[in-house]
């Protein structure tokens, strides 16, 4: 008789462990066909997943970059807005009022439209305004269009170049994606065609400085200086009454050591007509953000789901084909953890390489797009999706992992007729 | 050793040789189980005692329904019997909970199956190795003993194909050649030629009865096929769950054939 194993539950796990290992390697091997496909079927799932999760993630960001960057703590809408910066409009008297109220450091107005930056090679470069547009033949790129305080909070910082030099300059900061699609750069003079009364008008801005992504409402952005923003934005009457400077809403900046939920209670106690909200919930409130976002969560969430469902349907298929292996196993003295972890490393193995597949296919064809393509691949959000899809194999797999451990040696060899 | 010799061996250690009686590798003693089906109280396996010495191969027949394929599974450790017990090398089964039955299976017993017998993706080598890795022995002589049993087996230019590049013949040789390889107390065969034509049927049994007369081991073989009876020294005959009689001359085909299905 050949020497007995020692007794000992450590060593018998070890040995499990590596006879487990080396079964599952040997038949994922010499069934490589089938464990490919369903590799295949994970990538496939990871690219979708990971497409969903960056277009999530870009639709998301081009609604609520602009607004998150504000380098304030609070945004001041008219109080009958309903949280909505297109319903919200103030003057300037409203500016001195928050500047009264105790904890306010600093507060910058601004405003919000859109305009059309025209071809650079097609814009006339003579600093002036032109007149108005004859023909029908428009190109160019829609972008929104910012107002913003020089120096005040929402006034970006730059990367490239330098901020304005007044409040009427005839000047703008191109954020990184509108810089990208027109391919304008500091120095560059553009030109943008905004709708003035029944006419199109064409006015020129001088490119000054390059800011970070400002995108805001899924576009690209330009920032202007707020008197240069209200002369050049589309509206139904072209002339402009600088004495009474219309805007959208207010960023406040607290004090040091102001808690910005108490500075929100004052300024909607002391200010008459005003609701305050964190930037977190400004941007929550720009429509459609919500709803794309639960959108995008929701089709994520049933992609996953239906990963589970087909990396388990598989698993489960497969186990099912085994039942017979897995009774011959358990009769001959294989124990229920070599089962179980065969199994569950065959899962784990296959998925891995599946997801790994995926996320390089992904990269693939990520690099492939076109910037316009509003994909956003941050670190958080791919390591959160790829945490999930490493999930889906194991979860997938627990309905064959149980269906192999309560395999009956005596059913599965016909022993139990 | 040849059946007659393993015969004459026994005949001689009943008869109180001057050696000490060996311990039984197999002692079964007053075994029963029983169903119920809903008021019913059904008898797969009625009171059924024998014992199977080191060496000695016993071939389990009886028409269906007799009771054969649960007393094989009892003996192998697969079903609770509701009475009696069966000790291996003079362990009673019935005392080891789950765990240690399993560890049990593995060490004490060896089995062939009608079918499914070997892991389709480990070659022939592998399947016969996979005995000895459950059991942490995989060491350089055991490796050598594998060879050996393959080459005895008439396998050793197949060493590296997978079951399904074998015939069924050399397919239920390879899956003997696993269920002695851990030098167990008892080897369990439930139908081995089954699946095959009578020529293969008859070499695949003589090779197992051959084995396990020279390696010592306690042979059963539950089989269907009298003509196979000639390979093994003694049959148990069973009929509706009871040992109608134990063969000693398994030669007498004719005198089986009457109670064969």
């Amino acid at each position: 008789m050949l020497v007995r194993l020692p007794g000992c539950p450590g060593l018998e796990v070890a040995l499990s462990v590596r006879l487990a290992v080396t079964l599952s390697i040997k038949e994922m091997v010499r069934n490589a066909p089938r464990f490919a496909s369903i590799s295949a079927v994970i990538a496939l799932i990871t690219v979708l997943i990971l497409f969903l999760a960056g277009l999530g993630e870009g639709l998301a960001l081009g609604n609520r970059q602009f607004l998150e960057r504000i380098d304030g703590d609070l945004l001041v809408y008219q109080e009958t807005a309903d949280l909505q910066i297109a319903a919200s409009q103030f003057d300037g008297s409203v500016l001195a009022s928050i500047r009264r109220v105790d904890g306010v450091a600093d507060l910058g107005a601004l405003a919000f439209s859109s305009t059309v930056v025209e071809p650079l090679d097609a814009a006339g470069s003579d600093g002036a305004e032109d007149g108005a547009q004859a023909d029908g033949a428009l190109g160019g790129e829609r972008v929104a269009l910012i107002g913003v305080e020089p120096g005040r909070p929402g006034a970006p910082p730059v990367r490239e170049g330098r901020t304005f030099t007044s409040l009427d300059a005839n000047e703008a900061i191109f954020g990184a994606r509108a810089a990208l699609f027109t391919g304008a750069e500091v120095g560059d003079v553009v030109t943008v065609r905004s709708t003035q009364g029944a006419v199109d008008e064409r006015y020129d801005l001088r490119v000054v400085g390059i800011a970070n992504g400002q995108q805001y409402q899924i576009s690209a952005s330009i920032l202007t200086p707020l008197v240069t923003f209200e002369r050049v934005r589309p509206k139904a009457d072209a002339a402009v009454d600088p004495r009474r400077l219309l805007f959208d809403v207010v960023a406040v900046r607290a004090a040091d050591g102001v808690p910005p939920a108490t500075l929100k209670e004052r300024l909607e106690r002391e200010v008459r007509g005003v609701e305050a909200v964190d930037l977190v919930t400004a941007y929550t409130n720009v429509p459609g953000y919500t709803a794309q976002e639960s959108t995008v969560n929701t089709q994520t969430f049933f992609t996953l789901i239906i990963g589970v469902l087909v990396v388990g349907g598989f698993f489960q298929i497969q186990t099912l084909q085994k039942v017979p292996q897995i009774g011959m196993l358990r009769a001959i003295g294989a124990s229920g953890g070599l089962i179980a972890w065969a199994t569950v490393l065959q899962i784990v193995f296959t998925n891995l390489v599946g997801v790994a597949l995926g996320a390089l296919g992904t990269a693939g064809l990520a690099a492939s797009f076109p910037p316009q393509v509003p994909i956003e691949f941050r670190p958080t959000n791919v390591g959160t999706a790829i945490a999930g899809l490493l999930i889906i194999g194991p979860a997938g797999g627990l309905v064959a992992l149980r269906a192999a451990l309560r395999v009956e040696p005596l059913t599965a060899l016909g022993l139990g007729k | 050793m040849t059946a007659a010799g393993a015969r004459a061996a026994r005949d001689e250690a009943a008869a109180g040789s001057a050696a000490p009686p060996e311990t039984p590798a197999l002692e079964v003693h007053d075994l029963t189980k029983t169903y119920r089906l809903g008021e019913q109280t059904i008898t797969a396996v009625g009171g059924v005692t024998f014992t199977v010495a080191p060496g000695e191969f016993v071939a389990l027949v009886g028409p269906s329904g007799s009771g054969k394929t649960s007393l094989l599974a009892m003996l192998a450790g697969l079903l609770r019997p509701t009475e009696g017990t069966v000790r291996i090398a003079g362990q009673p089964v019935a005392d080891l909970n789950d765990r240690a039955l399993t560890r049990f299976r593995r060490r004490m017993i060896g089995f062939t199956f009608q079918s499914n017998n070997l892991l389709p993706y480990l070659t022939v080598l592998e399947n016969v190795l996979l005995m000895l890795s459950l059991n942490g022995r995989t060491t350089p002589a055991a490796r050598t003993w594998a060879l050996e049993l393959l080459e005895q087996l008439g396998l050793g230019d197949r060493l590296d194909n997978l079951p399904s590049q074998l015939s069924g013949g050399q397919q239920q040789r390879v899956s003997i050649a696993r269920a002695l390889i851990h030098r167990p107390a008892v080897v369990l065969a439930d139908e081995p030629t089954a699946s095959l034509d009578t020529e293969r049927a008859h070499q695949v049994v003589e090779t197992f009865a051959s084995l396990i007369h020279e390696e010592r081991r306690a042979g059963i073989m539950v089989t269907h096929d009298l003509r196979m009876v000639r390979y093994v020294d003694r049959v148990v005959q069973m009929r509706d769950g009871m040992l109608e009689r134990i063969v000693d001359d398994p030669t007498d085909v004719a005198k089986l054939a009457e109670g064969a299905p």
